[in-house]
This record gives structure tokens, C-alpha cells and sequence, in this order.
């Protein structure tokens, strides 16, 4: 048997040397880089909508999505109901679970300092957490296929069906969430209250409402994130969302936490680095390299890439 | 919630306390019974029956009272009653050398124990200034059986699988193998670097080898480079939640060949959740020492029993600590048989190291003897899947 050169000469070796790395292999990492890539811009948008208002890091954001694919799991496995009806549960479910954190977790603590805030997210993400490993044990769930869907082969190239429905659901939500916060009454609300919190108060605008209303679209991209996770991962755990958070969070502040273009291109930015990293036989870094990639991002631009220039009070 | 959590404490720490005080008293009678008649055979059972790895412990300890109870109800060994002396170690390695001096101190003559490796470990270097001849059910780290003769164990090592699975692939006719596995995990990786190593032996080229951190759930990559390079089936000795997400997401990447795994596949499918579906399952391989579906008469009669005198149904580690059980009280009987050394003393527990070593054991998870080392020499099983169910594809001998 020939020894196996260390990983970085092994990439040269099967790629340039023995020219294994053809057109094909790179072409699915490519789509591998996009899957993964527009399920962390997804969640990222989430964290960003959330930041953008209140300048809240809901840290509870990852197990929301956690709890719509145990709500998919429950729909298909348990109940054995129609997979569309598992997905409008889903989402329905994480938009009402997000409201509803607002309303008992949050908005108490309206006018508390941001600190305060923060450490609540933080107490909510492990009361899901260890609430959901109480009801449903630590052993993974199976969330069924909502479609059977057959993967397609384009010139060598295999296409799975769920990596095109992820990659073009990502890219509708995120043109709708941009027309939303842009175009409509409700966004322009949103971004008064993110300007100044009492002068939109002052205008009129009910704040308490506009302020649920974006948990409320956080949590539905929470819920269709659940959804392209369960089809992409097929399993539910309760730690689930930590992982799946921390990267997705890591992308939002990358692309410039409160900027929606921002989340996109940091979400994608962290699938390709991750796949990349795996793809020349690094994998053991991948979270390594993502982290790196945060610190130096901070480093050098500490607004991320399309984010404002701003003073930082805290 | 925090009154409830401390009354519920409350009541368990009573509740120990309890058993405490209540063994304490099983341990008075039978010291001061043991000094009147050697009418009985007491051998010492340990493992962690409390705390994080509680399940396993109780599992071997439920298997090895089974065949102690049958072996007592057919009139127990050369007319003497087997005596369990149970200890509760809560998978702590100083707790562990604790009970270890305890039984000694009650006067057993063999030990069924210790269950995970670390406190194992600490048993195993105790026990060998008293030569006390002691069989682990599970404990599958190198270093158990290799600071003196005494300690044998009851399952496979995780290199052993690799080895196994290295040659079935040779025999199979298959030219490359990719490989992927959790470089976070010492089994994973243990049965992984046997694989490769051996299956270069064998003339099977690994035509790439991929890693994968704990936790992960995209494979897509690392399975994209695998596939690219086309080989006739891929070895993924991980835990079944990993296998599961790893067989789908290859299906899905175009991959149609087999799948070859080691025991960490054993729940894959047939528990509570299916983390694969019986189409992407068809055909493939895994090995292991006990599985439900095994139709030997044996294994059925146990699993009865089992049944019988627990409700439940017993997993590999219930089979292991049966097996434990049936390997020292096999070479008890021998000792006993012979006749020749004194119950108790140096030379009947030297004699019971010996009768080990050289003896056998039909058990429920394979034909055990032993080689000149701790290490069994044990059959083991192929496990295959069609239509969704699993069934023994073939029985690899010892070596």
C-alpha cells in the first residue's frame, strides 16, 4: 500500500498529481459549500433581524430551530401526519415559541440594562435545551423524508433535491425579508424603532408590537431553517442548536450583524470555509478554521463586511 | 422545581443510606458465616450501578446474576451454592480500588468486573499482587489485561474488529475501500487504524481515508472526496447516530455500494428510531458478538430467559456480563472438580487463573478461549441487512 502523504500534500498529491480532483468532485463541493452555506445564511438572517431592532444576541435562536425539527419529528414519526402539515406546524410552532419568549423573557426586561438581556437569552437557549432532553431523552430523533425526492445526475454531477430546495428557499427568503424591511409599513416601523427606540415611540409607532413582530419573522427563519436542517441531517437532538447557533452567529457578525445582504454573505462564507477545510482532508479544523475566521474578520474589520461603521457604547 | 429537586434528592440519599446500612449487615452474616463452612463459593461482582455510565454496569450485573441464578437452581458447582458479593464502584477509578479491597477483605475468590476501561484499569493494577483471577464483561482498552495473568476479558478489542472487517473485506473481493470515521473518538479510531493497516496487508487498497470531528453533521464532503474516488464498498466504524447520517447523506450524494461498519452500528435499526432507511441499508455489513435476530438455539434460550426474569430484552452488554459469569465459573468448576487445592488459598485462585486460561465457554456471544494472553479467541458474528431486517450473514471463527 502506498502511505498516505499528510493532509496537504495528500490534496496535491490526488489532485495535481495523480489528477483525481476533477471537474466533478469540485463541482459537488461546490454545491456541498452551497447547501451548508445557505442553511447557516438562513439562521444568520434570523440573529441579524433580532439584532438589528433590539441590539439583543438572542442566543436562543439556534434552539428554537432544535424545537421545530422535534415538532416535524412529532407531526411525520409520532402522529404520522401529512409531511406538509409538518412543515407549516413547524414553522407556525417556532414563530409562536418565538413570540412568546419575547413576550414572558424579554419584555420585562425592555428597558433593563443590555446586559441583563443577554444573560436571559442565555438562560432561555438551556431551558430548551435540558427541557427538550427531559421530554425527549438525549438519543437522536429520525425526522422522516418530507419528500421523496430522487437526486438527479448533471454531466457526472449529482444534484440531490434537497440542496437546490435549500438553496433556492434561502434565496427567496432572503429577497422577501429584504422587501419586507425596505419596502413595507411594518419594515419601516422596524428600522424607526431601530434608529431610536422613544422617538419612534413618540411617532406613534407601537413598539412592544413591532418588537414582537421581528421575533416573530426571526423565528418563522427559524422554522424553515428547522425544516432544510431535518432534510439535510434527517436527525433531532436536543444539543442540536448550540453548533448550528455559534456558526450561524459567527456568519452573522462576519457578514456585519444587522445587515441582511451581511448574513447571506457571511452564512455562505462559513459553509464554504467548512467544506473547503474538509474537502483538502482538514476536517478534524473545521470548526478551528471557522473561528479563525471570526478573529481575524474582528481583527481587521471589527464591523464585519458589509456592516456600519458605528461607536460601540457597551 | 428546587423543593421538588431536594425532597427528591432527599429521599434518594435515604434511600442509599438505606442500602448501605443494609449491606453492611449482608457483609456481618456472611463474614461470620464464611468462618464456619466453605458450603458456598463467593465471587465478587463490580461495576458502576449509579451515575453517568450506570446503564452499562447495570446491564452486565443483570446478565452475570442470570447465569449465576441458573447455575445455583441446577445445584450450583460440586454440590456449593455460588454466593454474589455486589459492589457498586459509580464508574470512579478510586471508588473502584476501593471495592476491589473490600472484596478481597470479604474473602472472594474471583471477580465478574470492572465494566468501562479507566476504573478497569485501576482494578486490574490492584488485583496483581493478589493474583485474584478476575474477568471484565466489556472493558475493551489495551492496557486491562496487561499487567498480570490474572485478568482476563469476556469481549473483543476495537483493533480486533478492525482486523476482522479488513479480512471480510479481503474475502468479499473487494479491491478499494474508502474509510470514515470520528477522529475525536479512541473506538472509532482504534478499529479505524486496524482497518487501514490490515487491509494493506491484505492487498486492499484504501483508496481515501477521511475524519470527521465529534459532533458532526455534515459528511457530504469528506463522503464527495470518498466517492470521487470510486471504491467498491466504504468502511464507516463510527456510533449508529453517525453511521445513520452518514449512509443517507452518501445515498443522496450518488453512492451506491456497500457499507461495511463495526459493533458501534448494533442499534442502527430495531430500537426506537430507524437512523437509516431499509433501502439504504440493503446489503450492508457490520460485526459483532450478540444480536437479537441470531437464531442459535442458545442465544435464543437466553434471550428467554432473559425475558423471563426481567421484562426486558437484553442488549450486548447483558450477553457480555452473562458470559463473564459463565467464563469464571467454568474455571471455578474445573478448580473444584480437581480438587486438589484448598478453598480460598493462593493456590486455588492460581488454579483458577490456569483453569481460564486454558479453558473454554459456549457463550452467548460466541466461543470464548484464551491464547496465552488475556485477549479472547472468539468467534464472531456478520451482520447483514435485507428487506430492513437484520440477520447473521456469517460466523468468522477465533484467532
Amino acid at each position: 500500500m502506498r502511505t498516505q502523504p499528510p493532509a496537504l500534500p495528500r490534496f496535491y498529491w490526488t489532485c495535481v498529481r495523480e489528477r483525481k480532483c476533477c471537474a466533478v468532485t469540485i463541482l459537488t463541493q461546490v454545491l456541498n459549500g452551497l447547501q451548508l452555506g445557505s442553511i447557516y445564511a438562513l439562521v444568520a438572517l434570523g440573529y441579524t433581524m433580532v439584532y438589528g431592532i433590539i441590539l439583543l444576541l438572542n442566543f436562543a435562536h439556534g434552539d428554537i430551530i432544535m424545537v421545530g425539527a422535534y415538532i416535524s419529528w412529532i407531526v411525520m414519526s409520532q402522529l404520522g401526519l401529512n409531511p406538509v402539515l409538518a412543515i407549516v406546524l413547524s414553522i407556525v410552532g417556532c414563530a409562536g415559541l418565538g413570540v412568546l419568549i419575547d413576550k414572558v423573557a424579554y419584555q420585562p426586561l425592555r428597558e433593563a440594562p443590555r446586559m441583563s438581556l443577554l444573560i436571559t437569552a442565555i438562560g432561555v437557549s438551556y431551558f430548551l435545551e435540558n427541557g427538550a432532553q427531559l421530554v425527549f431523552g438525549a438519543d437522536a430523533k429520525v425526522v422522516p423524508e418530507y419528500f421523496d425526492l430522487p437526486s438527479m445526475s448533471v454531466g457526472g454531477v449529482s444534484l440531490s433535491a434537497n440542496a437546490i430546495i435549500t438553496i433556492v428557499v434561502t434565496a427567496i427568503s432572503t429577497i422577501v425579508l429584504t422587501i419586507l424591511v425596505q419596502k413595507t409599513k411594518l419594515g419601516k416601523a422596524m428600522r424607526a424603532v431601530s434608529e431610536d427606540m422613544g422617538a419612534a415611540r413618540l411617532m406613534g409607532i407601537n413598539v412592544n408590537n413591532t418588537i414582537s413582530f421581528t421575533f416573530a419573522v426571526g423565528s418563522v427563519l427559524a422554522g424553515i431553517g428547522a425544516v432544510l436542517y431535518s432534510m439535510a441531517y434527517s436527525q433531532a437532538t436536543p444539543t442540536m442548536g448550540i453548533m448550528l447557533g455559534t456558526k450561524a452567529f459567527v456568519a452573522a457578525v462576519l457578514g456585519g450583524i444587522g445587515s441582511i445582504p451581511g448574513a447571506v454573505i457571511g452564512g455562505l462564507l462559513v459553509g464554504f470555509a467548512e467544506v473547503f477545510v474538509s474537502a483538502i482532508g482538514l476536517s478534524v479544523w473545521q470548526d478551528a478554521v471557522v473561528f479563525l475566521l471570526l478573529i481575524i474578520v474582528l481583527v481587521v474589520r471589527p464591523t464585519g463586511i458589509l456592516g456600519r461603521p458605528m461607536t460601540e457604547k457597551v | 422545581m428546587n423543593t421538588n429537586i431536594s425532597r427528591r434528592n432527599f429521599v434518594k440519599a435515604g434511600a442509599v443510606a438505606g442500602m448501605g446500612l443494609g449491606l453492611a449487615a449482608c457483609g456481618g452474616n456472611s463474614g461470620s458465616s464464611d468462618g464456619s463452612s466453605s458450603d458456598t463459593i463467593k465471587i465478587g461482582l463490580m461495576g458502576p450501578y449509579t451515575g453517568d455510565v450506570a446503564q452499562y454496569g447495570l446491564a452486565c450485573r443483570y446478565g452475570a446474576e442470570l447465569y449465576v441464578k441458573q447455575v445455583n437452581s441446577n445445584g450450583g458447582i460440586n454440590g456449593k451454592q455460588i454466593e454474589l458479593d455486589t459492589q457498586d464502584e459509580k464508574g470512579d477509578a478510586t471508588e473502584a480500588v476501593n471495592v476491589y479491597n473490600k472484596l478481597v477483605e470479604d474473602g472472594v475468590v474471583g471477580i465478574i468486573g470492572d465494566v468501562t476501561s479507566t476504573p478497569t484499569i485501576a482494578v486490574a493494577q490492584a488485583s496483581v499482587k493478589d493474583n485474584m483471577p478476575c474477568v471484565t464483561p466489556s472493558a475493551t482498552a489495551a492496557d486491562v489485561i496487561s499487567y498480570g495473568k490474572n485478568y482476563f476479558r469476556a469481549c473483543i478489542t476495537d483493533p480486533y474488529q478492525g482486523k476482522l472487517m479488513a479480512d471480510f473485506a479481503a474475502d468479499q473481493g473487494y479491491k478499494t475501500v474508502g474509510v470514515i470515521y470520528n477522529q475525536g473518538g479512541d473506538y472509532e479510531q482504534g478499529v479505524a487504524d486496524a482497518f487501514i493497516e490490515e487491509a494493506g496487508k491484505k492487498g486492499v487498497t484504501v483508496s481515501d481515508s477521511e475524519g470527521y470531528p465529534s459532533g458532526a453533521t455534515d459528511f457530504n464532503s469528506q463522503l464527495t472526496n470518498i466517492i470521487a474516488t470510486n471504491p467498491d464498498a466504504i468502511f464507516s466504524p463510527n456510533y449508529y447516530q453517525d453511521d445513520g447520517k452518514i449512509v443517507t447523506q452518501a445515498r443522496k450524494l450518488g453512492y451506491t455500494g456497500v457499507f461495511m461498519g463495526a459493533d458501534g452500528w448494533s442499534n442502527i435499526v430495531g430500537g426506537d428510531e430507524e437512523y437509516a432507511s431499509a433501502e439504504d441499508l440493503e446489503g450492508c455489513y457490520y460485526d459483532c458478538s450478540f444480536v437479537s435476530e441470531n437464531e442459535d438455539e442458545k442465544v435464543q434460550d437466553f434471550i428467554k430467559a432473559y425475558k423471563d426474569e426481567y421484562n426486558d430484552t437484553p442488549s450486548n452488554f447483558c450477553a457480555l456480563g452473562y458470559d463473564a459469569a459463565m467464563i469464571l465459573l467454568n474455571a471455578i468448576e474445573t478448580v473444584e472438580k480437581d480438587g486438589k487445592a484448598t478453598y480460598g488459598s493462593d493456590d486455588y485462585k492460581q488454579a483458577i487463573v490456569d483453569a481460564v486460561a486454558s479453558g473454554t465457554a459456549n457463550g452467548v456471544t460466541g466461543d470464548i478461549s484464551y491464547s496465552g494472553t488475556g485477549d479472547p479467541v472468539k468467534s464472531t458474528l456478520i451482520i447483514t441487512f435485507k428487506g430492513g431486517a437484520q440477520e447473521v450473514f456469517k460466523t468468522v471463527e477465533g484467532k
